[in-house]
């Protein structure tokens, strides 16, 4: 180099200092290696391990033993479409209670105290909601007491120790995670564009299918998959108000009990690559059909 | 604002409130059968339990060991937050101030243990700590809370960095400054609010954390959660009372840290990630 470069002193370019920062690596930017360090350590490490050991099974066999053991044993592979059975309807009727109740809190003024009611479940979380409604809507309940003397029914119903138990978990957590979502969607959208509806003398609900629908359509695509997501890896629940050897043996169950009572780490590896999976291909699924709307902005500019 | 005065959207919006109604009340209902519960002698078969009385709280408070419990629930999530706080607004300074090389990607990365559930990533991570020996002690429950915790630090901050004027440190930097001082006496009483705000969300996360401190935690290292957990998974053994006075003793802990938590956040942030910032 020095005898093809005979005057270093001009024709010396920037330093690997200065170029790193042209490229926007400099001091201020070393800031994030600890937390990026931290999150290669402790989540993409783990998750590469785990998908690398879900191929050694325990017991030997083929690199795919893990796998054809989970989809040849109904124990097993009846977890996916148990935990779909419950996950697919409580997102969807989250979802769409939660629309026009956000339409409505939307004109509030006051919407922090319905916010912070709402808020509780999700600080509260499932294990104590779980504990509630074993009281709650158990046999002696005040939820079946009321409707006795209501006259509505003559026995008990059965909430608890079943689907239902589960599902009613998983509303109480998940309506409010999906309301505030959807809310937060609802309201920035540029009131202006209704209005304008209005004046052409639009009704509320053709305001809806042709103005906000169109225009939310991506917002609920990503409230859907991160409820669907949440009520998808249900565990708690599905053990304390459920019937976890039979029709809420969800697939974290499944994972659970491959890791903890049989210490088959490489099964429960496979199995939660395959909970991941299944995850991945609804969310790729919904937010592919995203394409399909409109996309563009619609909060309302200044003036 | 568009008012309808028609019957249908009046019917309508009354339909609405009733649902919202009847959430509420269900909601309250659930968290008053706990609390009176608790408080009851003997309940069965009726509105109301037969008598009073406060000594399902001493006997949990024996049976469930809940004063170590509670220490160590304090501890595991002090050293959450101090650390989550450290790591969390270092790295959210330098992706609001620098654009680099493969920045999409990072955000990415921290964007991901937000969105993955803590029980999909959990097992793979619980199997790493036990073949490293860390799962069941202090410091592997703390690792293992800290994964969704340092990102979501991260992605609060963002936002709130990034509405201070750089001219600020420019001038910091032109009297002198170095990082350190900088970061002491310029950045940290701007932060402070947004800092303040991302670690009391943490601390809420953090007590109520069920998945990742089940899978990793040992004996020793429950945090009350877990406790909890285990006290309704072993019903029968113990009094109904006595599981629903811990019960209260857990929605205290929390709740106390909620309304500290709310004065300094709107309730949709605990969702929503810094979406409606207020303006400072």
């Amino acid at each position: 180099m020095d005898a093809l470069a005979p005057t270093p002193t001009i024709l010396e370019g920037p330093s690997l200092r200065q170029r790193l920062a042209a490229y926007g690596f400099d001091a201020v930017t070393l800031l994030v290696v600890p937390a990026a360090i931290f999150s290669l350590l402790l989540f993409v490490y783990p998750f590469a391990f785990g998908f690398i050991l879900s191929f050694e099974p325990k017991a030997g066999g083929d690199w795919l033993a893990n796998y054809k053991r989970f989809f040849s044993d109904p124990f097993l592979y009846e977890t996916i479409g148990k935990t779909l059975g419950l996950a697919v309807p409580v997102t969807l009727l989250n979802l769409l209670i939660a629309v026009p109740i956000a339409f409505r809190v939307r004109l509030m003024r006051r919407q922090r105290l319905l916010t912070t009611i709402l808020v509780l479940p999700i600080t509260l979380g499932t294990v104590l909601v779980a504990e509630g409604l074993l009281n709650y809507l158990g046999p002696q309940g005040w939820f079946n007491r009321t409707l006795m003397t209501f006259g509505l029914i003559s026995q008990p119903l059965k909430l608890v120790h079943n689907y239902w138990g589960v599902f009613a978990s998983l509303v109480i957590t998940g309506f409010p995670f999906t309301f505030l979502l959807t809310l937060s969607y609802v309201t920035g959208i540029d009131p202006a564009l209704e209005q304008a509806a209005a004046t052409l003398g639009a009704s509320a609900w053709q305001r809806f299918r042709h103005i906000y629908l169109p225009l939310l359509m991506p917002g609920f695509a990503i409230t859907f998959c991160l409820s669907f997501v949440q009520a998808f890896s249900v565990f708690p629940s599905a053990v304390l108000l459920g019937e976890p050897a039979g029709l809420t043996r969800v697939i974290s169950i499944a994972a659970y009990q491959a890791a903890f009572e049989e210490y088959d780490y490489p099964m429960a590896s496979a199995v939660a690559m395959i909970m991941g999976f299944v995850q991945l291909a609804i969310v790729v699924a919904v937010l592919a059909s995203r394409g399909l709307f409109y996309r563009g902005p619609a909060s309302g500019a200044k003036g | 604002m568009i008012r309808d005065t028609t019957i249908g959207s009046k019917l309508w919006a009354a339909a609405v409130w009733t649902v919202v109604g009847f959430f509420v009340v269900n909601l309250l209902a659930m968290i008053a059968t706990v609390v009176t519960s608790s408080f009851a002698t003997r309940w069965l078969g009726t509105w109301l339990p037969i008598g009073w009385t406060t000594r399902w709280y001493s006997s949990a408070w024996s049976e469930f060991q809940l004063g170590d419990v509670l220490l160590v629930t304090f501890q595991v999530v002090g050293a959450v937050v101090l650390i989550s706080g450290v790591l969390g607004v270092t790295a959210a300074y330098a992706l609001a101030r620098r654009d680099f090389a493969g920045k999409r990607l990072l955000v990415l990365l921290f964007l991901l243990p937000l969105l993955i559930p803590p029980i999909t990533f959990g097992i793979p991570l619980a199997t790493v700590l036990y073949r490293t020996g860390l799962a069941g002690t202090f410091w592997g429950v703390v690792a293992a809370n800290l994964v969704p915790t340092v990102p979501f630090v991260i992605l609060v901050m963002i936002p709130f960095i990034e509405q201070i004027d750089p001219k600020i440190e420019a001038a910091a930097r032109v009297f002198g400054a170095n990082t350190f001082k900088l970061f002491i006496h310029v950045l940290l009483p701007l932060l402070l609010p947004g800092i303040l705000a991302a670690l009391l969300l943490v601390l809420v996360r953090t007590i109520a954390m069920f998945e990742l401190t089940f899978l990793v935690a040992g004996p020793t290292s429950q945090t009350l959660v877990v406790a909890l957990y285990y006290a309704v998974f072993a019903a029968g053994v113990r009094a109904v009372q006595s599981i629903d006075a811990m019960a209260v003793v857990y929605m205290v802990t929390t709740l106390i840290w909620l309304i500290i938590a709310l004065r300094f956040v709107n309730p949709t942030q605990i969702v929503t990630r810094a979406k409606q910032q207020p303006a400072h």
